[in-house]
C-alpha cells in the first residue's frame, strides 16, 4: 500500500491539470464574441492650453490602466488583443482626444492597485470596473459613472435554501467572494465571519462552487452573468442585485477639466450609438439588456 | 519642542489607517497565531516520522521517507497549497479551506523538519546505536531512548529556523481560501476600503515580527537549557 500516497498526488496533479485546462478554455471566450465596433476618433480636435486634454492630445498617446483577467470588462486575449466594455469605454474617450485605439498604452490595474497608479502618475486614467465610493473619492476623482452594475449572489443550479443575501445568516452556507474587492465588505452585514471565503480571483470562486467547497459566490452581477452563461446549466443566479456599485472612471484627484471632459464624452456617445455598441459587442453577449448611460457625477 | 512635537504628530497620523483598524488587526494575529501553532504541531511529529523512516532499516519505508522528502521538498508552496485547496475537493475530499492550508503547510514544512531532524540523528554516532542495540533494545527502543534525545540538542537551532521560515510562509494561505489571517489584513483595507498601502504594510509586518521574534526567543530559551558541554 505504499504507493497510495504517489497515486493520489498523482490523481491530484491530473485532476488540477484539467482544471487549469477548463478555466483556459473558459477564458479565451470570456472576452465577448463578434468584431470589435469602431469608434469615432476626432482629427486635431482643440482643447484649452494647459489642460490634461491637451497635454494627451499633443502627446497622441494615452496610458490607460484596465484590468487584463476581467471577463467581459477587460481582458488582454493570448495573442495581446484588450477586449471587454472597460476597455471599448476607453476607446470611446481616447477618440475624442484624437488619439487611436492602437495608440493606447494599456497599464494592468488590479483593484489594489489602481490608487496607487493614478495618484504616481503612472497612468492618465483608469477604466477597471472601478465602483466609485467616498474612501476611494479622497484619493481620486471619478468621471462617470458609465455603468451600474450590482451585487447578487450565484449558486449551483440544485440550491433551493438559499433565495437572497437575507437567507445567508445561520445557513452555514459559505459565501466565495475575492480579497480585498468591494464585495467582500458589502456582504459581510448579511454573513458570520466564519461563513465568509476569500481568493485572488473569481474563477477560483467558481471552480471552489463547481467542486461543492462554497455555497454561494457573489460580486457583481455582471462577472456572475458571464460564469452562469458558460456553466452549461450548472450555475444559476438568486434574488435581486442588493447593491449599487456605480463603475466610474478614475483620474488623478482634482481635475475637474478632465472629469467634465470624460463625461461630455460619454454623453455623446451615449447620443451617437456608440456606447450601446460597446456594451453589445462585450458584456452584452450574455447580458440581456443593454444598459442606459446612468446619471453622471457633476465633477465637484 | 514645537517641531519635534509637530514631526511625532505627523508620525502618530501616518498610522492611522492601522490605529483605526486595530481589532481586525488583533483578529487576524490571532487567526494566523492559530494556523502556525497547529502547522507548527503537525509538521515536527510528522517530519519526525519521516525522519524515522529515512533511517529505517526496513527498505519500503526508507523508499517511503525519501519520496516524501523528495516531493515537498522540491514544490513551490504555492503548488502544495493548490494542490490541497483545490486538487483535494476535485476527488471528492472536501473540508475547511483552514484546515486544507494547514495541511499544505505541513505537508510542505515536514519535510524541512524531517531533513534537520535527520541531520541530528547523524549527528549522533554509530556507536551509540550500536551499543544500545547489543545491550538488547529493539530498534523503537534504541532510536527513542538513545538517540533520539541527543540527536534534539542538535536539532534545535535549525528546527527553530525552520518553523520560523513556516510562520512567514503561513502568509500565503490567505489566497488559499484561508480568510482573516494576518496578510489578507492589506487586502481588506488597502484595495477594498482604499486606505494607504505602506502604513497598513508596516502594521503587518509588526504582527509577524511579534511572532517570529517571540518564536526566536523562546527557541534561544529553549536551546540553552539542552545544551551540553561537549
Amino acid at each position: 500500500m505504499r504507493w497510495n500516497p504517489m497515486l493520489r498526488v498523482g490523481a491530484a496533479v491530473f485532476a488540477v491539470g484539467l482544471v487549469a485546462a477548463a478555466c483556459g478554455q473558459q477564458e479565451s471566450l470570456g472576452g465577448g464574441g463578434g468584431q470589435a465596433p469602431e469608434y469615432e476618433v476626432v482629427q486635431d480636435p482643440r482643447f484649452a492650453p494647459g489642460t490634461t486634454m491637451a497635454e494627451l492630445s499633443e502627446a497622441g498617446t494615452i496610458r490607460i490602466g484596465t484590468k487584463f483577467d476581467q471577463p467581459l470588462f477587460g481582458l488582454r486575449n493570448l495573442d495581446g488583443q484588450m477586449r471587454g466594455f472597460d476597455v471599448e469605454i476607453a476607446k470611446i474617450i481616447s477618440g475624442q482626444l484624437g488619439i487611436a485605439p492602437e495608440d493606447i498604452e494599456w497599464v494592468q490595474s488590479p483593484s489594489a492597485q489602481r490608487e496607487d497608479l493614478i495618484e504616481r502618475g503612472e497612468v492618465d486614467m483608469v477604466v477597471a470596473t472601478y465602483t466609485i465610493n467616498d474612501e476611494r473619492a479622497q484619493r481620486v476623482s471619478f468621471a462617470g459613472p458609465y455603468y451600474q452594475a450590482g451585487q447578487i449572489l450565484m449558486v449551483r443550479s440544485d440550491n433551493q435554501e438559499i433565495t437572497g443575501p437575507d437567507s445567508l445568516r445561520g445557513s452555514g452556507a459559505r459565501v466565495c467572494t475575492v480579497t480585498g474587492s468591494t464585495p467582500s465588505e458589502n456582504i459581510r452585514p448579511f454573513i458570520e465571519e466564519s461563513q465568509l471565503v476569500l481568493f485572488q480571483q473569481y474563477s477560483q470562486c467558481r471552480d471552489a462552487l463547481g467542486t461543492d467547497q462554497v455555497d454561494v459566490v457573489t460580486t457583481d452581477n455582471v462577472i456572475l452573468l458571464g460564469y452562469v452563461a458558460n456553466s452549461e446549466g450548472q450555475f444559476k443566479l438568486v434574488g435581486d442585485t442588493f447593491t449599487e456599485e456605480p463603475y466610474g472612471v478614475g483620474i488623478p484627484k482634482g481635475d475637474v477639466q478632465f472629469c467634465l471632459f470624460i463625461n461630455q464624452a460619454l454623453t455623446e456617445a451615449a447620443g451617437t450609438g456608440a456606447y450601446q455598441r460597446a456594451w453589445e459587442a462585450t458584456a452584452g453577449t450574455v447580458a440581456e439588456e443593454t444598459p442606459e448611460l446612468p446619471e453622471l457625477n457633476s465633477c465637484r | 519642542m514645537q517641531p519635534v512635537i509637530s514631526f511625532l504628530g505627523a508620525v502618530v497620523g501616518y498610522f492611522d489607517p492601522v490605529i483605526d483598524n486595530i481589532g481586525l488587526f488583533a483578529d487576524a494575529f490571532l487567526h494566523t497565531l492559530e494556523i502556525v501553532v497547529y502547522a507548527a504541531v503537525g509538521s515536527l511529529a510528522l517530519g519526525t516520522v519521516v525522519a524515522a523512516f529515512r533511517v529505517s532499516p526496513v527498505s519500503p519505508l526508507r523508499w517511503v521517507g525519501t519520496s516524501w522528502v523528495t516531493v515537498f521538498r522540491n514544490c513551490p508552496l504555492t503548488v502544495v497549497l493548490f494542490f490541497c485547496a483545490f486538487g483535494l475537493p476535485e476527488i471528492g475530499i472536501n473540508g475547511a479551506y483552514f484546515w486544507f492550508g494547514v495541511t499544505g503547510l505541513v505537508l510542505y514544512t515536514s519535510a524541512f523538519v524531517s531533513e534537520a531532524v535527520r541531520s541530528g540523528i547523524n549527528s549522533v554516532s554509530a556507536g551509540q546505536a550500536e551499543a544500545a542495540r547489543a545491550i538488547g533494545l529493539t530498534f523503537r527502543q534504541s532510536m527513542g531512548q538513545v538517540v533520539f534525545p541527543q540527536a534534539f540538542r542538535t536539532v534545535v537551532p535549525p528546527l527553530g529556523s525552520v518553523i520560523i521560515a513556516m510562520i512567514k510562509n503561513s502568509a500565503i494561505v490567505g489566497a488559499f481560501g484561508v480568510g482573516n489571517e494576518l496578510f489578507s489584513v492589506h487586502a481588506t483595507l488597502v484595495s477594498a476600503r482604499g486606505l494607504a498601502l505602506i502604513p497598513v504594510l508596516l502594521g503587518v509586518a509588526a504582527g509577524y515580527l511579534i511572532i517570529t521574534l517571540t518564536g526566536g526567543a523562546l527557541l534561544g530559551v529553549l536551546e540553552r537549557k539542552v545544551a551540553i558541554a561537549r
